[in-house]
C-alpha cells in the first residue's frame, strides 16, 4: 500500500466513521442480538430476565401458532391488492401527468398532496370516511341507490385499507415522472415517423425505457407493504376478529405487549427473510424485463 | 452555476412548464396530421386528471368540512357537505382541550424534529463526502452495505434497538448513578440520537450530488494547501445547498409524520408528540367527537402542507432523485 492510498484510507474512514459507528450500534449489533434472541427463551416477564438458549424452539412454536399464519395470510392478502393497485395507479397517473397539457403543475401538486399527510392524520380522516353510518362513502353510495356496507367490518376492512393505500401514491408518481423525463425525444419522434401510434409508442418505447424505475418502485413497494403497521394499528387494532391483524402487528404485540422478546425476534427474522426472498425474486426476474442502457 | 439538479437528472418541477412544444417544425407533417386526434386525447387526459384530483381531494375537503361542524351536524344523516352553521370555534376548543395540549405537543415534536434535522443533515453530508470524494480501499463494499440497510424495515430492528438503549442505560447507570444525563429511555434521545450517525437514504442522496461537482475544484484547492475538511466545508458544502435543503426537508417530514418511533419510546403523556397526541385523542372519545378530531387533524397536517407550498421545487427534486439513478 502506497503512502498516498494509506493516507486516503485514513481520510475516507475518518469521513465515513459516523456512519460506521451508527451502523454498528443501531443496525449490526441489534440484528446480531435479535438473531441470538430468536434462539432463546427471553420473556421480560420471567424473574430471571436473562435469555436462555432453546435452539429452534421459537421457530417451531411459530409454525404451530395459528395467529402467525393468520397474520401472514392477512399481510399477503393485503399485498395482493395494494401492490398491484399502487403500481398500476401510480404508473397510469405519471403517464397522464407527463402529457403536454395546461395546468399540469396544478395536477401534479394535487396528486402529491396526500402523501404529505401524517400517517396518523390520514388514519383519522379515512376512519371517518369509512364510517358505516355517518361516513362519506356510504352517503355517496346512497345517492346512487347503493346501501353501502360497514367499510371496516370483517369482510371489507382489508379491501378498504388497500384502497386507502392508493391515496398516498404521490411519491411514487413523482419518481415515475422523473424517469419519464429521461425518455429521449428523438426516439419518440423516430417511432412516430415510423407510423407508431400513441399506444404503440407507449408500449414499445416508453415502458421499456422506464423499466429500471418500475423495478425500483416495485422493490420499495414490496418492502413498504410488508412492513405496514401504523395504519391498521390505529384504524382497526387488527380487528374485527383479527381480519386486519398484520404480521408486523403480531411482532409488535409479542415484543411490547407480551414482552416475549425471543418470540418477537424470531418473527422479525422471518419477516426479513420474506422481504429478502421477495426482493430476490424481483431481482432475479429483473434480468428478464428490466432494460439498462 | 445555475441551481444544479441533484444527480445529473433534470429536475422535474411542479411549476408551470411550457404547456405545448413551442413550435412544430415544418418537417414533422406527421404531427400536424395527428394533431386533431391528439387534441381530443389531451382533453381526455384533462378530464381524467380532473376526476382523479377530485377524488384525491375529497378526504381533505371532508376533513375540513367536518372540522367546521357542530357535534349534532356530524351525526346527521344524510351528512351535509357544506356545514351550516359554520363553527370555527372547534379550532379554539381543540387548542385548549384537556389531554391534548397543542403547545406542548408541538414543542415536543419540534424539539425532536430540529435535533434530527440538524444531526442527520450534518452527519450525512460528512459521510457522503467520504463516499463521493475520497477513493479508498473497501469503499465500494461499504457503500453497498450502506445501501442495503435502506431495505431493512424499522419493525425488524425495533425490538433489538430498544434492547440496546436499555443496555446503554444499564451501563451509564452503573457509572454515573441512576437518572444521569446519558439516560436514553424515557427521554427523546432514542428518537433523535441515531440521526446524528447519518441516515443511509440521505447519505445516498447527498453522495449522488457530491459526485457531480468537478474534481478540478478539489484539486485546485488541494494545491492551494486546503485540507480535506476545508475542501468539504468551504467548497463542497456551499455548492450543495440545494441538496442539503432536500435532505433537511425530508428529515423534517419523516420526524413530523413518525408515529412508530414515539409509540415505542415515549410513555409519559407530557412527552407525547403531535402524532401520539392525535391518536390518544381518538382513543379518549372512541369516535364520538369527530368535529374536534378533524379540527386537530387539520392542525397536524397544516405545517407540512404549508411547507410543501413554500418549497415545492425542493420537494420534487428530492423525490425525483430517489428514483435510483
Amino acid at each position: 500500500m502506497t503512502r498516498q492510498s494509506r493516507n486516503n484510507l485514513f481520510k475516507g474512514m475518518g469521513f465515513i466513521s459516523p456512519w460506521l459507528v451508527g451502523f454498528a450500534i443501531f443496525t449490526a449489533i441489534p440484528m446480531a442480538l435479535s438473531l441470538y434472541y430468536s434462539f432463546c427463551d427471553y420473556a421480560l416477564t420471567s424473574p430471571t430476565h436473562a435469555p436462555l438458549w432453546i435452539g429452534l424452539e421459537n421457530y417451531r412454536l411459530l409454525l404451530r401458532d395459528a395467529l402467525f399464519w393468520k397474520s401472514l395470510r392477512n399481510t399477503m392478502y393485503y399485498a395482493s391488492m395494494a401492490l398491484p393497485a399502487g403500481m398500476l395507479v401510480s404508473l397510469g397517473l405519471a403517464l397522464m401527468l407527463n402529457a403536454p397539457i395546461r395546468g399540469v403543475a396544478f395536477y401534479r401538486a394535487m396528486v402529491f398532496l396526500p402523501s404529505l399527510v401524517p400517517t396518523v392524520a390520514s388514519a383519522m380522516i379515512w376512519l371517518w370516511m369509512f364510517n358505516g353510518r355517518l361516513g362519506l362513502f356510504n352517503f355517496m353510495l346512497g345517492k346512487i341507490g347503493v346501501d353501502g356496507p360497514d367499510w371496516l367490518d370483517e369482510r371489507w376492512a382489508m379491501p378498504s385499507l388497500a384502497l386507502m393505500s392508493v391515496w398516498g401514491v404521490g411519491n411514487t408518481v413523482i419518481i415515475y415522472l422523473a424517469g419519464l423525463q429521461d425518455v429521449p425525444k428523438e426516439l419518440l419522434e423516430a417511432a412516430e415517423l415510423d407510423g407508431a401510434g400513441r399506444w404503440r409508442r407507449l408500449i414499445s418505447v416508453v415502458l421499456p425505457i422506464l423499466t429500471p424505475v418500475i423495478f425500483f418502485n416495485l422493490v420499495m413497494a414490496i418492502i413498504g407493504t410488508f412492513s405496514i403497521l401504523i395504519i391498521p394499528y390505529i384504524m382497526t387494532q387488527g380487528g374485527p376478529n383479527n381480519a386486519t391483524y398484520f404480521y408486523t402487528m403480531f411482532n409488535y404485540d409479542q415484543a411490547f405487549r407480551f414482552l416475549h422478546m425471543g418470540y418477537a425476534a424470531a418473527l422479525a427474522w422471518i419477516q426479513l427473510g420474506i422481504i429478502l426472498a421477495l426482493t430476490g425474486v424481483a431481482f432475479w426476474s429483473a434480468r428478464k424485463w428490466v432494460h439498462y442502457e | 452555476m445555475s441551481e444544479p439538479g441533484v444527480a445529473e437528472g433534470k429536475p422535474v418541477t411542479l411549476l408551470p412548464q411550457r404547456p405545448f412544444p413551442k413550435s412544430v417544425s415544418p418537417e414533422s407533417r406527421v404531427s400536424r396530421r395527428t394533431s386533431r386526434r391528439t387534441r381530443w386525447d389531451l382533453l381526455g387526459v384533462h378530464l381524467g386528471l380532473l376526476c382523479v384530483c377530485a377524488g384525491l381531494l375529497l378526504p381533505f375537503l371532508w376533513m375540513l368540512s367536518t372540522s367546521l361542524k357542530t357535534v349534532t351536524q356530524t351525526t346527521e344523516t344524510p351528512p351535509r357537505f357544506v356545514p351550516h352553521p359554520v363553527q370555527p370555534r372547534n379550532y379554539l376548543t381543540i387548542f385548549n382541550y384537556p389531554n391534548f395540549d397543542m403547545i406542548t405537543l408541538t414543542r415536543n415534536t419540534l424539539v425532536i424534529a430540529l435535533l434530527t434535522v440538524i444531526g442527520s443533515t450534518l452527519s450525512s453530508a460528512i459521510v457522503a463526502y467520504g463516499f463521493a470524494r475520497i477513493t479508498f480501499p473497501g469503499r465500494g463494499v461499504l457503500f453497498v452495505i450502506m445501501l442495503a440497510t435502506i431495505m431493512i424495515p424499522f419493525p425488524v430492528v425495533m425490538v433489538s434497538t430498544f434492547r440496546i438503549f436499555r443496555w446503554m442505560d444499564g451501563v451509564s447507570a452503573a457509572w454515573f448513578g441512576p437518572d444521569n444525563w446519558l439516560q436514553m429511555l424515557g427521554t427523546f434521545k432514542p428518537l433523535w440520537l441515531p440521526a446524528w450517525f447519518g441516515s443511509a437514504f440521505n447519505i445516498f442522496l447527498l453522495r449522488q450530488f457530491f459526485i457531480t461537482v468537478p474534481r478540478e475544484l478539489s484539486e485546485a484547492a488541494r494545491i492551494d494547501g486546503c485540507s480535506e475538511i476545508m475542501i468539504f466545508s468551504r467548497i463542497i458544502l456551499p455548492l450543495a445547498k440545494p441538496a442539503l435543503a432536500v435532505v433537511a426537508l425530508f428529515s423534517f417530514l419523516n420526524v413530523w409524520n413518525d408515529f412508530l418511533g414515539p409509540l415505542v419510546y415515549i410513555q409519559r403523556p407530557r412527552q407525547y408528540t403531535l402524532a401520539l397526541g392525535l391518536q390518544s385523542l381518538q382513543n379518549q372519545h372512541g369516535g364520538s367527537q369527530w368535529h374536534l378530531l378533524m379540527a386537530a387533524s387539520v392542525l397536524v397536517c397544516l405545517p407540512t402542507l404549508l411547507l410543501f407550498f413554500l418549497a415545492q421545487r425542493t420537494f420534487i427534486r428530492g423525490i425525483a432523485t430517489t428514483g435510483g439513478k
